[in-house]
């Protein structure tokens, strides 16, 4: 591995983990077509980006390890991190054995304790808000070389939250170790980027507040990782914040509010497959096993999951307090 | 003889010494000032924050989230409104998450009229922090309880909204906090910061708190009767005993304390004695929390009751008017809560 490159095992692993991604994206979008599933949100597009994050966390609980303030487009970091199909369907088929919300959100929507992930909202702008009062714990643990990462997309850069992640997170003196990424695919549901921003770059946005800043070719796994890798390690170091822009692509459309179709837009997939037959680290017999071997888990795992339990309705008063105490004004 | 600035005071000041609260911030919540209304003066962990409702409520969450305890602040209620998702997001978050996140955080804001606080600085919140499932609701109407309740509020595992009721934030509580010196000369000579340069080097002398406790959801008789319950909480329960001291009538006054989980139990036992029940409160009256108790009071104890229910409420206007005609005329008055005891008692179906 060159400086600005990566080694043979780990592109092939990126790749391997990105097709993985993308498969389990499409049978969401397959289940929802099916009229089997509520409704999909995702990423599929972004995972040369949120591949390389997702291998470059320091996994784990506590305040020893990442946190990470994710947003609904993220299986594919989380996929990276090692969460299982299994999970994914679990929650686009909203059963019972959803661990993140018991089936109570949409697809996508994770929470993980064990990996130091919050509950994902559906709202594109809290998570930024949200992600200041952890990296202020991190900042003032003692010898503390965890972060925390804080991603959306770049219609949450419209947001107050988003102008409340860089003011906090750059006080002087008081800087937080937080990388904030936008994943900018250019739309916010039907509307252009290019129609709403005059910046050139939304992480031209860090200079005001003297955050270090970068945009990034978010479809390049090796760029992806090369940067996330050097601007993680100076934040571990240093203390202080990192706002990161990475362009991807969005290649489903919005949601299925806009219908989950695949849009011509450039296939970070394709791209790296190109070049990997080019430098023929993989034939395109390799690829092919690849994706069919995930395509058939995915199938076979959906069948798996359709038959676990659905959620007792009884349980909409679980979990409103902590410890189950009562919430439900009629037992008062 | 504290009043409930200082007991707040106290209170975060033990919550600091022995509940690991990490954290007490918001807007000129640290030094120099120490909160406009003084009460997180000399706290050793009190900051400030940016001029940022958002980022105070988020970063409020996010610290809750690691499992840490915080109080933040909002520096009048009034200004909480655009943080209305995140308020959301703090309720659900347990919920939505499966059980996996509690937030044991407390949020504290000055609240309602009676200081002449004009459009932006009386606004009452009770009703809407009601309306936010998976947070616990309180607003003491004394000191000694504004220190029971700020440390079960601390102690809790979930979000609490604390509603100071501002225009009691002066006043004194004859009972005595756990610790707290006889002597309220003394004690302001202890914790109340002096003003000008000498404050510079300032720094509190503490007295020996102790442990002391309100349930959450737990209300309290303030003063027993027969003919009529009078469920209320916060400054209007001040109108309320004022009411009543010049009524030679037996009526039950009610502090609720709590607004979630609320004390039904007390409520119910009251009203199946007296048979009769006003709720007053400052909040708008539309879809006002009291009438959810009225309501509630009506579908258990319909046949017990001799009278309609009644809820006494600020007035469906945008806002509380500066000028005191304007003011009086839109949150219950003594006068007003006197009427409707005299009425409701007359009342019959």
């Amino acid at each position: 591995m060159t400086q600005n490159s990566l080694s043979k095992d780990l592109l092939l692993k990126i790749h391997n983990l990105m097709v993985k991604a993308r498969v389990t994206e499409e049978r969401l979008i397959h289940i929802y077509k099916q009229g089997l599933g509520y409704f999909w949100i995702g990423g599929p597009g972004e995972e040369a980006f949120a591949i390389p994050l997702g291998l470059l966390i320091n996994k784990g609980q506590g305040l020893n390890h990442d946190w990470l303030y994710l947003h609904y487009r993220s299986l594919p970091t989380l996929i990276a991190m090692g969460l299982s199909m299994k999970e994914a369907f679990r929650a686009m088929f909203n059963k019972a054995t959803d661990t993140s919300s018991g089936g109570r959100n949409f697809a996508n929507h994770y929470c993980i304790p064990k990996w130091n992930v919050p509950p994902i909202t559906s709202v594109i702008e809290n998570q930024y808000s949200m992600s200041i009062g952890t990296a202020h714990v991190l900042k003032k643990a003692p010898d503390n070389q965890s972060l925390v990462v804080v991603t959306g997309g770049d219609a949450g850069t419209h947001e107050g939250d988003f102008a409340t992640c860089l003011i906090w997170s750059s006080r002087p003196g008081k800087e937080l170790p937080l990388l904030i990424t936008v994943q900018n695919n250019a739309w916010g549901i039907s509307t252009s980027y290019s129609s709403q921003h005059s910046e050139q770059h939304i992480s031209q946005r860090g200079e005001p507040f003297n955050i270090k800043n970068l945009s990034i070719n978010g479809n390049d796994p090796e760029e992806s990782y090369l940067a996330l890798k050097e601007q993680m390690a100076w934040i571990r170091k240093h203390r202080k914040p990192v706002l990161l822009e990475a362009r991807v692509s969005r290649l489903y459309g919005h949601s299925s509010a806009s219908g989950a179709n695949y849009m011509e837009e450039e296939c970070c997939i394709k791209t790296l497959e190109k070049k990997l037959k080019s430098e023929k680290l993989l034939k395109e017999k390799d690829i092919k096993d690849i994706w069919g071997s995930y395509r058939e888990e995915a199938k076979k795992v959906q069948k798996e999951v359709m038959e676990e339990s659905d959620p007792d309705g009884n349980t909409i008063w679980n979990h409103i307090y902590a410890n189950n105490e009562n919430a439900d004004w009629r037992k008062f | 003889m504290a009043n409930m600035t200082q007991a707040l005071r106290m209170a975060l000041h033990y919550g600091e010494e022995h509940l690991e609260l990490r954290d007490i911030f918001g807007e000129d919540v640290g030094p120099p000032l120490g909160g406009v209304f003084t009460a997180t003066q000399g706290l050793k962990t009190a900051w400030n924050s940016p001029l940022d409702e958002r980022g105070i409520v988020g970063t409020a969450i996010g610290i809750a989230m690691t499992g840490q305890r915080c109080v933040a602040e909002i520096q009048f209620v009034d200004y909480i409104f655009n943080t209305i998702d995140l308020l959301k997001t703090a309720g659900n978050t347990l919920w939505a998450g499966n059980g996996q996140f509690p937030l044991p955080l407390v949020l504290m804001t000055p609240n309602g009229a009676g200081i002449h606080g004009a459009i932006y600085h009386s606004h009452s919140f009770d009703t809407w922090g009601v309306r936010l499932p998976g947070w616990k609701v309180v607003s003491p109407s004394n000191a000694k309880d504004a220190y029971g309740l700020m440390l079960s509020a601390i102690l809790d595992p979930n979000p609490v909204l604390y509603l100071k009721p501002k225009a009691l934030l002066r006043v004194k509580t004859p009972e005595l906090i756990p610790g707290e010196p006889e002597d309220q000369k003394q004690l302001k000579e202890m914790i109340d910061a002096p003003v000008g340069e000498e404050r510079k080097n300032w720094k509190p002398q503490w007295p020996k708190l102790e442990k002391y406790t309100v349930p959450i959801g737990k209300g309290s008789i303030v003063q027993e009767g027969e003919e009529l319950t009078v469920v209320s909480f916060g400054r209007s329960l001040h109108l309320c005993k004022q009411a009543l001291s010049s009524l030679s009538l037996s009526v039950e006054l009610i502090d609720l304390r709590s607004l979630y989980p609320y004390d039904w139990t007390l409520i119910k036992s009251s009203v199946q004695k007296t048979k009769r029940l006003l709720i007053v409160n400052e909040d708008t009256e539309v879809a006002n929390f009291g009438e959810h108790l009225a309501l509630r009071a009506v579908q258990e104890g319909f046949y017990h009751l001799l009278a309609p229910p009644r809820v006494l409420s600020g007035k469906q206007v945008p806002g509380v008017g500066l000028h005191n005609n304007l003011e009086s005329a839109t949150v219950p008055q003594v006068k007003d809560i006197q009427s409707e005891i005299k009425n409701l008692i007359e009342t019959k179906w």
